[in-house]
């Protein structure tokens, strides 16, 4: 097999995982986005060991790697989209921006943790 | 030798930190008498109860912990200074030892003493005088609140006087000068609560730091073309100098005598420092600060005498001071202002002896000034503190209720105007001789103690040496005559005929003026509003000490050729002093209660002013440092600043307009961050 086939798909593959990361609202899609990344560097990985014909081949035992540290990742990434449904109903992300800097004059050199935000009141009740 | 020299120095010095560290604490100790202190001390209370703070204070000295913290170490640094002189006469020659050597890569500098006649005699001098203001400042002082710290100055300044004069390195010397400048500052803004004593110190701070920029040039001159800071080796190796250097190294150091012993153009900070209490005002006057600048001419009298031009620049100046200030001395209201016009005329008078080469009389007159014009001080300060005013018109007819006082300001009045046989009288009498004799001949005198060549004279003495017979003065003589000897050369004939003429006229005002203060002081109606007694015992016999000196020191002088009288100059100097007092004493006989000034008219503000020297600094020099001090605030404000300013500000709009895109919305930074990375790989691809 032609190495541009596996080569095409993985970027294609990629794409849509940037698309998904850098477009969708859902976290849980954001995160599926971030697996189809991951997977079309596992494709790839594969692909060039075979192209390559690597005595030992490394490109599989990359991909082992990587699949194991994507599952950590993707079970990390879902308690925290868990947690932040729990702590507001919803989980877009566009819409989670208490990391912004506030905006109003002379407000952002204050010392932080003044007032607690009302979310956080919500979650501990 | 040097370690009783060292000691001598060292003693005030420790003293003067025990007093600042401890001296309230062994007060409290030792439970003196309680006086009420009160800001501003004496002065600014009653006559009558600073008159009882002072009686209270001089019944318990022994209980005043300052006061012993500063007088015991000085009683015995003077005992030491005494052992000095008197092992220095006993066998002449100057003494010198290294305590300990400082490398600095180029010149090294020498920690040494050296103690030679006129070290050993001006030192006895400073601790008598010093130890006399310490013991009157008990009493006098009783009122201040700070009387702890002014006496812990006063050994300080004490201990930074006798460097100079022990010293034997010229950068030890500088150490001493410039801690007796900072010590002056201190002391005459000791009642710093009035703002306008506190400016009288700043300006005698920056009167004489002026002159100090030349001195220290002037010192790193010499020690620079001497390889060398060690006076004995600057001295001997002036003849190998470049002309020019020792020239511009004498001018140099000129500046800085003139600064310190407030000579024209330099003097105006001396009248104001009357501000400091009177016993500081003796103590500059008599045994510290001024007489530190005629001290460094007669012991760098070589570096002075290579060119005649700055002897008769020394000369010019010498005679406008004296003249100048004897003037402004018949004007004063102030009893501290006129004794500070005469301090100045006074050390004119030396200056002018050091310009015609008689520095012998000239230290001589330095000697017998220090010990009348501390007594002046001190009387002064007996009858400020009876009166409880500062000005002449408030005196009058105190002659019957202060004895003492008054006999002892006779004395020293007397020493002052250069009536025989007080000690003013030979000293002076000096001074004019050799003036005459410079203007008459051309040449100065022959000078028993830095006569011969510059070569280092190792022959026997001349008969003239071995005829001395007795007093220090004697041993101060010898002691400088195994050293390098040096002739001053010729003054120009117009510039010593001026200083014999002005030494002259000086004398007669002197007269005057002195004559004034007498008069309005002690004779007459009384004029204030006071209870008219003596002064406490412990001032009164301080001063009355002081005049022992001030009234037999003439005669130690016979000794040596140069300082005997001369009956020539000695009976016209004695006319025109007659002449002086005797118009003075005519105009207040005249009219008793009314001031002898008077009749100066519309002359007198002028004087009294001082001859607008200050308002012409004012003018000259005050008003364009501050428009130049107004123009740098201005520039640094609007340009400095402003641009400080306006980065900050600049960069806070700048870090406003980056801080749009930070909206929480971590898939815009993505997008940004991945847009990043694409134009970076095509520019990559494309470019590379």
């Amino acid at each position: 097999m032609h190495l541009l086939y596996p080569a095409v798909v993985s970027a294609l593959l990629f794409s849509v995982g940037v698309y998904g990361v850098l477009a969708r609202r859902n976290a849980i899609l954001v995160l599926m986005a971030v697996e189809l990344m991951l997977n079309a560097v596992n494709l790839n990985l594969v692909a060039f060991d075979v192209f390559w014909r690597d005595r030992l081949h490394g490109g599989q035992v990359l991909t082992l790697f990587t699949i194991v540290i994507a599952a950590a990742e993707v079970g990390l990434g879902l308690a925290i989209v868990l947690l932040v449904y729990r702590n507001r109903q919803m989980i877009d992300v566009d819409r989670l921006r208490d990391l912004a800097e506030d905006r109003a004059p002379g407000k952002a050199l204050d010392p932080p943790g003044e007032a607690t935000p009302d979310w956080v009141a919500e979650g501990a009740s | 030798m040097i370690v009783l020299a060292s000691l001598t120095i060292l003693l005030p010095f420790a003293a003067a930190f025990a007093g600042m560290l401890l001296g309230p604490r062994l007060s409290r100790l030792l439970r003196p008498r309680k006086v009420e202190p009160v800001p501003g001390g004496g002065p600014a209370t009653t006559e009558q109860a600073w008159w009882r703070a002072a009686i209270t204070a001089e019944r318990s000295p022994l209980r005043n912990g300052p006061a012993l913290l500063a007088c015991l170490p000085l009683a015995l640094a003077a005992v030491f200074a005494a052992i000095v002189a008197f092992t220095v006469w006993r066998s002449p020659g100057a003494r010198t030892g290294t305590l300990t050597l400082i490398e600095t890569g180029s010149v090294p500098i020498r920690v040494g003493l050296q103690a030679d006649g006129l070290a050993a005699v001006v030192g006895l001098m400073v601790c008598c005088v010093a130890l006399a203001v310490q013991v009157y400042s008990i009493a006098y002082m009783a009122k201040d609140p700070r009387y702890s710290s002014y006496a812990a100055f006063i050994s300080l300044f004490t201990a930074a006087m006798l460097l100079v004069v022990y010293s034997g390195d010229l950068l030890l010397l500088y150490v001493g000068w410039e801690v007796m400048g900072v010590c002056s500052y201190f002391l005459i803004g000791h009642h710093w609560e009035d703002r306008a004593n506190s400016r009288a110190a700043v300006k005698a701070f920056l009167v004489t730091r002026l002159g100090d920029v030349g001195f220290l040039l002037g010192i790193l001159a010499l020690g620079v073309g001497a390889k060398s800071f060690v006076i004995e080796d600057v001295l001997a190796r002036l003849s190998e100098m470049p002309h020019a250097t020792v020239t511009a190294a004498a001018f140099l150091l000129l500046a800085g005598v003139a600064g310190k012993s407030a000579q024209f153009p330099l003097h105006t900070w001396l009248p104001d420092a009357m501000a400091g209490p009177t016993p500081i005002s003796a103590l500059i006057h008599a045994a510290t600060m001024v007489a530190a600048g005629i001290f460094v001419v007669a012991r760098l009298y070589g570096v002075f005498v290579t060119g005649s031009g700055v002897l008769t620049l020394l000369g010019v100046l010498a005679v406008v001071s004296m003249v100048g200030s004897a003037l402004a001395a018949l004007a004063q209201d102030d009893i501290k202002r006129v004794l500070a016009y005469s301090t100045i005329s006074q050390l004119a008078v030396m200056a002018a002896g050091l310009a015609v080469g008689a520095d012998t009389a000239a230290i001589f007159h330095l000697l017998t000034h220090g010990a009348f014009k501390a007594l002046l001080f001190l009387a002064a300060g007996s009858v400020i503190l009876v009166t409880g005013s500062n000005l002449l018109g408030r005196y009058g007819g105190l002659r019957r209720a202060m004895p003492v006082t008054f006999w002892s300001m006779t004395v020293g009045l007397a020493a002052l105007v250069g009536l025989p046989p007080v000690s003013g009288w030979f000293s002076k009498d000096a001074v004019i001789e050799a003036a005459q004799h410079a203007a008459l001949h051309g040449d100065p005198e022959p000078q028993g103690w830095f006569s011969a060549t510059p070569i280092p004279e190792t022959g026997p003495p001349p008969p003239s040496i071995t005829q001395f017979h007795g007093g220090a003065l004697k041993a101060y003589a010898e002691a400088n005559f195994t050293q390098v000897n040096w002739v001053a050369p010729p003054l120009p004939g117009w510039a010593a005929w001026l200083v014999y003429l002005g030494l002259l006229l000086t004398v007669a005002l002197t007269a005057a003026y002195a004559v004034r203060l007498w008069l309005m002081t002690f004779f007459g109606e009384q004029r204030g509003d006071f209870e008219p007694r003596e002064a406490p015992k412990l001032m009164t016999w301080t001063v009355a000490a002081l005049a022992v000196p001030a009234a037999i020191m003439g005669f130690f002088g016979g000794g040596a050729e140069e300082l005997r009288p001369h009956v020539g100059s000695a009976l016209i100097a004695l006319a025109l002093a007659g002449l002086g007092g005797g118009a003075a004493f005519l105009l207040w006989n005249r009219d008793p209660a009314r001031d002898p000034a008077r009749v100066l008219g519309p002359v007198r503000p002028v004087l009294e002013r001082g001859f607008y020297v200050d308002e012409l600094y004012a003018l000259v020099i005050v008003r364009p440092v501050r428009a130049a001090a107004r123009l740098v605030v201005a520039a640094d404000a609007r340009g400095i600043d402003a641009a400080v300013v306006g980065a900050a500000g600049a960069a806070r709009r700048l870090g406003g307009a980056l801080r749009a895109p930070q909206n929480g919305n971590p898939q815009t930074y993505l997008t940004g961050l991945l847009a990043g990375v694409v134009v970076i790989a095509a520019v990559v691809v494309v470019f590379l």
